[in-house]
């Protein structure tokens, strides 16, 4: 066998010091994971979902389809770097298949084949190889002058902060810059004395050539390729680049319906490692507003890789999922971080060994307000009277006393304290005999959508709920004359996937604004219980933030559709702040039905509404 | 229910030579305001668990200063986290964080540590 030339050197051994920690790292992640996570594996490999990763591989680790849609200049740059890459070495591979015919040849020779075959290309195919793997080095070679001039201008990306880098990054992304100019300059060096290069490298070639004698820098610029390219793959471990394999894992791993648990397993390291520090989750995260520049999700999961991770950093999250929303990669975010805040308070979990059941009573709706929503009592009063006003029969779960819904715990990482809460809560709930569950909190409505069981029982939001009876008639649809903006909480927006219930029933009541950030774009108030760590003066900046925007808007109301949110915003505005709740109770009372009050169900006699009864509750006035 | 009559108490001395400000002095560093708790007590009247159970939020301050660790601990655990006291809390007090900081303090304790301030007495 031939032996390939001593500047291949580095180049074989950073492709073997790469694949081998590939290989290792891959084979402990997969046995560590869960047997029943194993199985989905074994079951979905033979399946469409393989198909169904490839594809997603393509689009997204090789096209870049969610960075373009962010910013085509952003996309352009990441997917001229991956997708060319692949590129130049697929056609590198076949151009050297094509050139000896056979399989079996030195594998070095397609990565160094300018170099390995020096006689001018002869041929169509030939030619065609060699203007093919020239424009593609073209092409990549945009990309890097893009990502030189990003380090300058990342504004220009779409990008307002960029990731501050630790070393093994630096070095990592210096040799990736260094990899495509130099391999431009040793195929151009070697074209300009042995005349095989193609439409880019030749002209450059003949260029070098008149003006100094190429003959002995030849091996010196091909060392320095091969040695960039060493020193990226051996330095790959330790950096951010580590995503480029990883995140294939990743998206079969997610494919075959493999998910974060409620606890640190090896599937949260790949989640770790696939993240790319694009730091794109930078600019969405709103602890910015606070000056706090050391908690987003891209240095929380950089100190979680590197098992570094302060309780200060990982607690200093509101939890909006502002960034999970962009994340390119598609990471649990926000799940990652309710893990380690799981691991890192298991110590501590509280027994509630005091809470007792008595019997429920029998009805057929449960109303639970929520603990925020008695410390904004207009919005549990509001809901009151409506569902007598609709003649529903329920029963107000949480009036008097009742534990919390566990969703705060669970926000701080108290899982196992959460499930003793949500044990007691889910033996009252059930028997009751309800069918609906109707939820003021967002908070809690997630929590009980998602981490309670409760068979044959529909968890619904109180704007899901009061739609409903919007649209079967059992509530009276009235126009109010004003302007509001919807504030979109994020427990029940991108939390809970909540966004055009609440403004359907809204716009029956009121006419709605149109503001920049809404839906899954919409800011968080900034009182998210999930920060234990920031101050209440930044609170107050991030939502003074918020508030601005929706003070350009010049509405005539801001509602929302959860306590803390309102709790939050009362506080720093003039203009005046509800709950959905309180303002459809206000059309309610003004629409035609209200000054015929024989109309009313029997229902809302309890609350003196009966005609007969001087009535006990102050109609709010127009403005 | 409380009986009607005179009970003999025994005898409650805080023995400060056993006082071990290491967890008060943690909270002090790490939630700042805590400092400017003013005992009004907003926290304890709205508090959730306090409806289910006999549980004083603003006490928790009081038992921290004195260094008695295990009642502390032991009154900690009944908070469910939600919230409302913090809400309330006139001097913006982050009592979620206190609470958070005082269970990891306590939970890195030994028995014999918690109990230090009254071991004293008993003796």
């Amino acid at each position: 066998m031939e032996t390939p030339p001593s500047f291949t050197l580095p180049f074989i051994i950073g492709l073997l010091v790469i694949t081998s920690f590939l290989i290792v790292v891959s084979i402990i992640w997969i046995t560590g994971l869960s047997k029943t996570d194993k199985i989905r594996i074994i079951k979905g490999f033979p399946s469409r979902k393989t198909w169904r990763a490839v594809r997603e591989t393509f689009t997204e680790a090789l096209l870049h389809r969610k960075i373009f849609l962010k910013n085509p200049r952003l996309g352009y740059m990441h997917m001229s770097l991956a997708f060319g890459w692949f590129l130049l070495i697929v056609a590198g591979h076949l151009e050297a298949i094509f050139h000896y015919r056979t399989l079996a040849f030195p594998f070095w020779k397609s990565i160094f084949f300018r170099f390995a075959e020096q006689a001018p290309a002869t041929g169509f195919t030939a030619k065609l190889f060699a203007a093919l793997t020239d424009f593609l080095l073209l092409f990549i070679l945009s990309g890097v002058a893009l990502a030189y001039y990003k380090r300058f201008n990342s504004r220009h990306f779409g990008m307002k902060k960029t990731t501050q880098m630790k070393a093994g990054d630096r070095v990592a992304l210096s040799a990736l810059w260094l990899i495509f100019p130099m391999r431009f300059a040793a195929e151009s060096i070697t074209a300009g004395l042995h005349h095989n290069g193609s439409f880019l490298t030749q002209p450059a070639g003949d260029l070098l050539a008149s003006t100094f004698s190429l003959q002995p820098v030849e091996q010196a610029a091909w060392w320095t390729y091969s040695l960039s390219l060493g020193v990226f793959f051996t330095a790959m471990p330790l950096s951010r680049y580590m995503h480029i394999p990883v995140e294939v894992l990743l998206i079969f791993l997610r494919k075959y319906g493999i998910r974060l648990k409620k606890g640190v397993n090896t599937y949260t390291r790949v989640q770790v490692f696939s993240c790319s520090r694009c730091g794109i989750c930078l600019d969405s995260c709103q602890m910015n507003q606070a000056n706090v520049r050391n908690s987003q999700s891209v240095y929380v999961l950089r100190q979680i890789r590197g098992r570094r991770l302060k309780d200060d950093q990982l607690f200093n999250c509101l939890l909006c999922g502002r960034c999970q929303k962009d994340c390119p990669v598609g990471l649990d975010l926000n799940d990652l971080r309710i893990t380690q805040r799981i691991a890192s308070t298991r110590e501590y979990n509280s027994s509630y060994d005091y809470l007792k059941n008595g019997p429920s009573p029998q009805a057929e709706v449960i109303y639970f307000a929520g603990c925020m929503t008695h410390l904004t009592p207009g919005i549990k009063k509001s809901m009151q009277q409506l569902l007598h006003f609709a003649g529903i029969n329920f029963w107000f779960m949480d009036e008097y006393k009742a534990p919390c819904c566990g969703r705060p715990l669970i926000q701080v990482g108290q899982y196992e304290a959460a499930k003793k809460l949500i044990r007691n809560n889910t033996e009252k709930i059930l028997s009751s005999g309800a069918k609906t569950l109707v939820v003021s909190c967002p908070i809690c409505y997630k929590v009980f959508h998602e981490d309670y069981s409760l068979p044959g029982i529909t968890v619904m939001h109180h704007s899901q709920y009061l739609l409903n009876l919007v649209d079967q008639g059992r509530l009276p649809v009235f126009s109010l004359p004003e302007r509001v903006v919807y504030h979109d909480p994020c427990e029940l927006g991108r939390g809970s996937g909540i966004f055009d219930q609440p403004r359907k029933l809204l716009s029956s009541y009121a006419s709605l604004i149109k503001i920049p950030h809404e839906k899954a774009d919409a800011y968080c108030c900034g009182g998210s219980l999930s920060n234990t760590r920031i101050t209440m003066q930044e609170r107050d900046q991030i939502r003074d933030k918020v508030l601005e925007e929706y003070q350009s808007c010049q509405p005539d109301r801001l509602v929302t559709a959860c306590p803390l949110c309102k709790k939050t915003f009362t506080k720093g505005t003039d203009v005046q702040v509800s709950d959905l709740a309180e303002l459809v109770w206000k059309g309610v009372c003004h629409s035609k039905t209200m000054p015929n009050r024989s109309s009313l169900p029997e229902a809302a006699i309890p609350l003196g509404l009966h005609p007969g009864k001087p009535s006990g509750i102050a109609i709010p006035s127009l403005p | 229910m409380n009986t009607f009559g005179y009970k003999i108490m025994s005898p409650r001395t805080i023995d400060f030579d056993q006082f071990d400000g290491r967890l008060l002095n943690e909270v002090l560093v790490k939630e700042p305001s805590f400092r400017t708790c003013l005992s009004c007590g907003g926290c304890t009247a709205t508090c959730n668990a306090g409806t289910l159970i006999d549980f004083n939020v603003r006490k928790l301050n009081l038992l921290l200063r004195r260094g008695e660790i295990a009642s502390l601990s032991r009154e900690i655990d009944k908070c469910m986290l939600c919230g409302k006291c913090m809400l309330v809390c006139p001097r913006g007090i982050n009592i979620r964080n206190v609470i958070m900081l005082l269970k990891k303090g306590a939970s890195r304790l030994s028995e014999h540590q918690k109990t230090a301030v009254e071991n004293e007495v008993q003796k």
